[in-house]
């Protein structure tokens, strides 16, 4: 699903944020992506939605090499992956519905579907008979909850969220994390940054830590794929 | 399906605009004077061309007579030129009746007096029919009168035609650059308030884009609203043309009527109240699709 093959990024500033990266993470895999705040996590997932370029090395994602990927190719790019933010970037004047049903609205799916898709996300993440609220009037928990309805309303194989337990208490974490699984549960590929230890032991999956732009983790058997795609 | 999508595209337009009422209000009377300029400029070019095709049966030849011709030679010639087909109306002015108005209007009458005999010559005033009123008809006529022996003069009253027809075609040209300046001024209107609008929206967008919205999907809203304003515009500006025109009707009919003329003061026709529409619309568009092309693409989802 994802392979990154001597991957750097260097931002403007000039700031090396990843260095010579190369893993691959499966298709129906989860894995928590740890380390340091400004370690390169978000980075990462930033060259997995398409928000960045690689400087050198290769992305590939859902077989797309994203460095040759046209620029009016994007937007049909970005549907296939959901993605959660540790703000939720909800939009404050919409109603929950409204957020919610973006991604569909944005593929032109029909009205109906569009009503029905939106209250199945909403009910699975324990949110239905909310969609008139704005998200001012939700408690955070519940904010996160509606971000991660919008990221997997459209059904994407790819969900990724970064520091999506950030401002939240450990038994509400614990909660979002197990809602990340129920989706691997169902054949989505599932990628969660967090600085969370905890969490990520308690779960026990597939951990690749960045450590100053550097990736460590279970390397070994993924470079052989990333040979056979080349 | 993608008809769906543009309605609500338009609709979302729409009860943005509606929000704020006062802004709204606002870009919408400054695009309505724009279009207002042009459209009257255009609309005092028609009903002045109206007026002038209603003054040109005035248009008249003045045949002078010279002073020694009797008065029935005179009255003999008048029927000669009501004989030709090219001549409506032929009136003769006797050299007394002409003494008699001069006295009467001019107030030298004592002065007059003084005087042993009438200098004044007897006059037919010649009217040619409507078919016959071009340059060249005039002017063969006037060759045909001017050949007579008894005839020392004759005027043609034509030239003021000429000159309001110079004036008019000055007013066209003003009336040309005004659209082009105005026109030029109304896509930045336009342009700009999609631009705050953008600016505003600027989370909204990076979000729509975030989650796999096109460029064009991102864009359409903004073009419906620059649609929109351009559209209430023109239709403001076609409301302050015709509330000007029934101000102004009745003075205007009055000036007229004192000039002899039932010339009444006529609104926008149909067809310029259409190109005006359009032109709003399409400006609004244009306008929209400018600002939209420079500031959207700079908006990209940042994580």
């Amino acid at each position: 699903m994802i392979i990154f093959d001597r991957v750097s990024k260097r931002y403007p500033n000039g700031r090396e944020a990843l260095t010579n990266a190369t893993f691959e993470i499966h298709t129906g895999e989860m894995v928590f992506l740890t380390g340091r705040s400004g370690a390169g996590k978000s980075t990462v997932l930033k060259l997995i939605a398409l928000l960045e370029r690689p400087t050198r090395g290769t992305v590939v994602v859902g077989g797309k090499n994203t460095s040759t990927l046209r620029a009016r190719h994007v937007p049909a790019f970005r549907r296939h992956i959901g993605v959660v933010f540790q703000d939720h970037k909800l939009l404050a004047d919409r109603p929950v519905f409204d957020n919610v049903a973006l991604p569909l609205i944005v593929a032109s799916t029909s009205f109906k579907d569009v009503d029905k898709r939106v209250r199945a996300a909403l009910d699975q993440v324990g949110l239905l008979g909310k969609e008139r609220m704005l998200p001012m009037e939700l408690s955070v928990g519940e904010q996160q909850r509606v971000g991660i309805a919008r990221a997997v309303v459209s059904k994407p194989p790819l969900l990724i969220a970064d520091e999506p337990t950030g401002n939240l208490d450990p038994d509400l974490a614990l909660e979002i994390m197990r809602l990340f699984r129920r989706f691997q549960d169902v054949g989505v590929t599932v990628v969660v940054a967090t600085h969370d230890v905890h969490i990520v032991r308690e779960f026990g999956q597939r951990e690749l830590i960045i450590e100053n732009g550097q990736i460590h983790g279970n390397l070994n058997d993924s470079l052989p794929s990333v040979i056979a795609v080349r | 399906m993608g008809g769906a999508r543009h309605i609500q595209a338009l609709l979302g337009s729409l009860g943005r605009l509606a929000r704020n009422p006062f802004s709204t209000a606002l870009t919408v009377l400054v695009i309505a004077l724009a279009l207002a300029l042009p459209t009257a400029l255009r609309l005092l070019v028609l009903n002045a061309q109206a007026a002038t095709g209603d003054f040109s049966s005035a248009i008249e030849l003045s045949v002078y007579l010279k002073t020694d011709v009797p008065l029935t030679k005179a009255q003999q010639l008048e029927r000669n030129a009501r004989e030709r087909a090219d001549v409506a109306r032929v009136e003769l002015i006797s050299a007394d009746k002409a003494m008699d108005e001069f006295r009467k209007y001019s107030g030298f009458g004592t002065a007059l007096d003084a005087l042993k005999d009438n200098p004044l010559p007897h006059v037919l005033h010649v009217q040619p029919r409507a078919g016959a009123q071009s340059a060249t008809a005039v002017e063969s006529l006037r060759h045909y009168f001017t050949a007579w022996p008894e005839v020392d003069l004759v005027q043609v009253d034509t030239e003021w035609v000429m000159r309001f027809n110079a004036i008019l075609d000055v007013l066209r040209n003003l009336l040309a650059i005004a659209a082009v300046l105005l026109g030029a001024g109304v896509l930045a209107v336009i342009g700009n308030t999609i631009r705050l609008e953008i600016l505003n929206r600027r989370a909204e967008i990076e979000v729509t884009k975030l989650v796999g919205g096109s460029n064009a999907f991102v864009r359409r809203p903004f073009l419906y609203t620059g649609m929109l304003y351009g559209l209430a515009g023109a239709v403001l500006a076609w409301a302050i043309v015709e509330a000007a025109v029934v101000v102004l009707g009745r003075p205007i009919s009055t000036l007229a009527e004192l000039y002899g003329s039932h010339f009444a003061l006529q609104g926008p026709p149909a067809d310029d109240v259409s190109v005006l529409l359009a032109t709003g619309i399409v400006l609004g568009w244009m306008g929209a699709w400018i600002s939209a092309a420079r500031h959207l693409r700079r908006i990209e989802p940042r994580a």
